[in-house]
């Protein structure tokens, strides 16, 4: 496998470990996973280093909408300009150009339900070339890129065994 | 009263495991990371439990044949042409067992009689020495060193056969110390087992978790094939130790000597794990991969730290275990690990519980989460350096009080 794909895919499964510990997991020296770090970071492969938070505990007011979104697409710039448009929002977390039945699918992220009706209302509905939404709110999330929440499976092995 | 004398001798004289001690210590402490654990940290891959669950809905809930489902003899015998290069009958020269610990216990049985002498390389699994002796045989340790890298020589199987030696046991890659034998080296040893006439067990459960080369199954050795009774599982590749099922490979002679003790004494493999197996052989390759992946990223991670540690270590090539010395901190393989637990909670095996050979090593696993390992691996890092420190102490108080 290529190098620099094993350390992407240690550092998404862990973005905490040391390069060192990197180094010693991929048996090559520190300086090269160093320099490989850099230039997948300059070249905007890593885009970031986050952790992933279960939010429901911690009692923040957060609501989840996934919205289908209907679109004209305009001569030259396609589906673009309006996809742009939507996601300079910060509330949109994340915007995906779909096959089917419509065409952009957004999750936007507000305090309450409320809010998040007004940011359709006022905000993504008027957008010209958007057609129509159709608004879904997200009554419980389950599983999160990869990782179930609120499972903690314990190690259920016995301590010592031969 | 006590019915002690009503107990087989070889029973009542046979120790209990070595590592029963450390469990029970263990077991009653808080926040313990284990490196003592000899099974995957993996949960059996979903695909493959969905495949229990529905075998239970269906209602398989029976007996099946004594050598185990048609289906499953039938992948096995593709799984170990595809892997390993051997080719075995389904009908005959498969057998299906409850893991490859009966397996193994079959085979001695199916071969020893009383006074007969197995070879087995040490430190070896806790189970080998005890298995021989309840066969009625007599198990000949032959020690190996990490300077050879704890691999067999030709030279010690020669030394040690007599007329009552009957079968070599063998275990590579192996537990406790990880060790792999080259095909090289294992063509040497093949030969010396040709010459006297041997036959040889090969525990093979590890088989797939090889790091540095490829594995050799000593069945697709020259003339080895019909010598050689090849034993393995799912317990360990496909992280399936609770399902309980292995098999057995090798010449119809033995393979039915097996099978007419397994239908006496077990009848059957539980059909609902053999139907997660098949499912294990047809679909479970990529991810069964994807943990091999992951086990060599922890191999080098643990023997990385403890080189930095100070503490020599062999380098593995194979299982999920890694076997330090641990004697230079002035310890005792046994002192190590329990005072390693009581002041950093960490567990790990006293290599002594493998057999003599093994005193002066711990037994770590690595399979443990990536996160667990480098916390275990600081504490062990704090607790080396304090044992040096106390030694150096010691020994120069020695000094003065001279």
């Amino acid at each position: 496998m290529d190098r620099s794909v094993e350390i992407l895919e240690l550092l998404s499964s862990n973005c905490r470990l040391a390069v060192e510990e990197i180094a010693a997991m991929l048996a090559v020296p520190v300086d090269e996973v160093k320099r490989t770090i850099a230039e997948l970071e300059a070249g905007k492969v890593i885009l970031g280093y986050r952790a992933m938070v279960n939010w429901e505990k911690v009692g923040k007011e957060r609501v989840l909408a996934f919205i289908e979104i209907k679109v004209q697409p305009q001569r030259e710039v396609g589906f673009q300009a309006v996809a742009e448009r939507i996601y300079r929002y910060p509330q949109v977390k994340t915007l995906y150009l779909m096959s089917g039945a419509f065409d952009l699918a957004a999750l936007v992220e507000g305090r309450s339900m409320q809010d998040v009706a007004n940011f359709v209302a006022t905000k993504l509905a008027p957008i010209e070339g958007v057609m129509s939404t159709t608004t879904h709110f997200v009554m419980q999330t389950y599983k999160e890129e990869g990782v179930v929440l609120d499972e903690y499976e314990k190690d259920r092995r016995l301590v010592v065994s031969p | 009263m006590t019915w002690e004398a009503y107990l087989n001798p070889v029973v009542r004289d046979m120790p209990p495991s070595g590592i029963r001690r450390f469990f029970d210590l263990a077991a009653e402490m808080e926040g313990v990371i284990s490196l003592g654990v000899g099974e995957p940290d993996f949960v059996t891959p979903w695909h493959i439990r969905e495949a229990g669950i529905y075998a239970l809905e269906k209602g398989y809930t029976m007996y099946t044949a004594n050598s185990g489902l048609p289906q499953l003899r039938q992948e096995v015998a593709n799984y170990m042409a595809g892997q390993f290069g051997v080719k075995y009958r389904p009908e005959g020269e498969i057998l299906i067992t409850v893991g490859v610990s009966e397996a193994l216990d079959l085979a001695l049985r199916a071969i020893v009689a009383p006074g007969d002498e197995v070879l087995v390389p040490e430190p070896c699994y806790v189970s080998y020495m005890p298995c021989v002796r309840l066969a009625g045989g007599t198990p000949v340790p032959l020690p190996t060193t990490m300077e050879k890298g704890f691999r067999l020589t030709p030279e010690q199987v020669e030394r040690a056969v007599t007329s009552r030696t009957k079968a070599l046991l063998l275990c590579y890659p192996n537990n406790p110390t990880g060790a792999i034998m080259p095909r090289e080296e294992l063509l040497a040893v093949c030969e010396v087992v040709r010459a006297h006439d041997l036959i040889v067990i090969a525990d093979e459960i590890y088989g797939q978790l090889t790091y540095e080369g490829e594995h050799t199954c000593i069945a697709a050795l020259p003339e080895m094939r019909d010598r050689a009774i090849v034993l393995q599982g799912f317990s360990k590749a496909f992280a399936m130790t609770g399902w309980r099922i292995g098999y057995a490979c090798g010449h119809g002679d033995f393979i039915g000597a097996m099978t007419k003790i397994h239908q006496y004494t077990m009848l059957c493999a539980p059909i609902g794990a053999q139907m997660a197996a098949v499912e294990a052989l047809r679909n479970g390759l990529p991810e069964m991969r994807n943990m091999v992946r992951q086990y060599n990223y922890r191999r080098r991670l643990v023997v990385d730290a403890f080189k930095t540690m100070g503490l020599p270590c062999f380098r593995p090539g194979g299982a999920f275990y890694a076997f330090p010395r641990v004697d230079v901190t002035g310890l005792s393989a046994e002192e190590f690990a329990e005072l390693l637990l009581r002041e950093e909670k960490v567990a790990v095996v006293p290599g002594n519980a493998f057999g003599a050979s093994g005193e002066g090593f711990v037994r770590c696993s690595y399979a443990a989460s990536v996160e667990n390992l480098i916390e275990a691996l600081k504490r062990m890092t704090n607790f080396v350096r304090r044992r040096r420190r106390a030694r150096r102490q010691q020994e120069a108080g020695v000094v003065e009080n001279v």
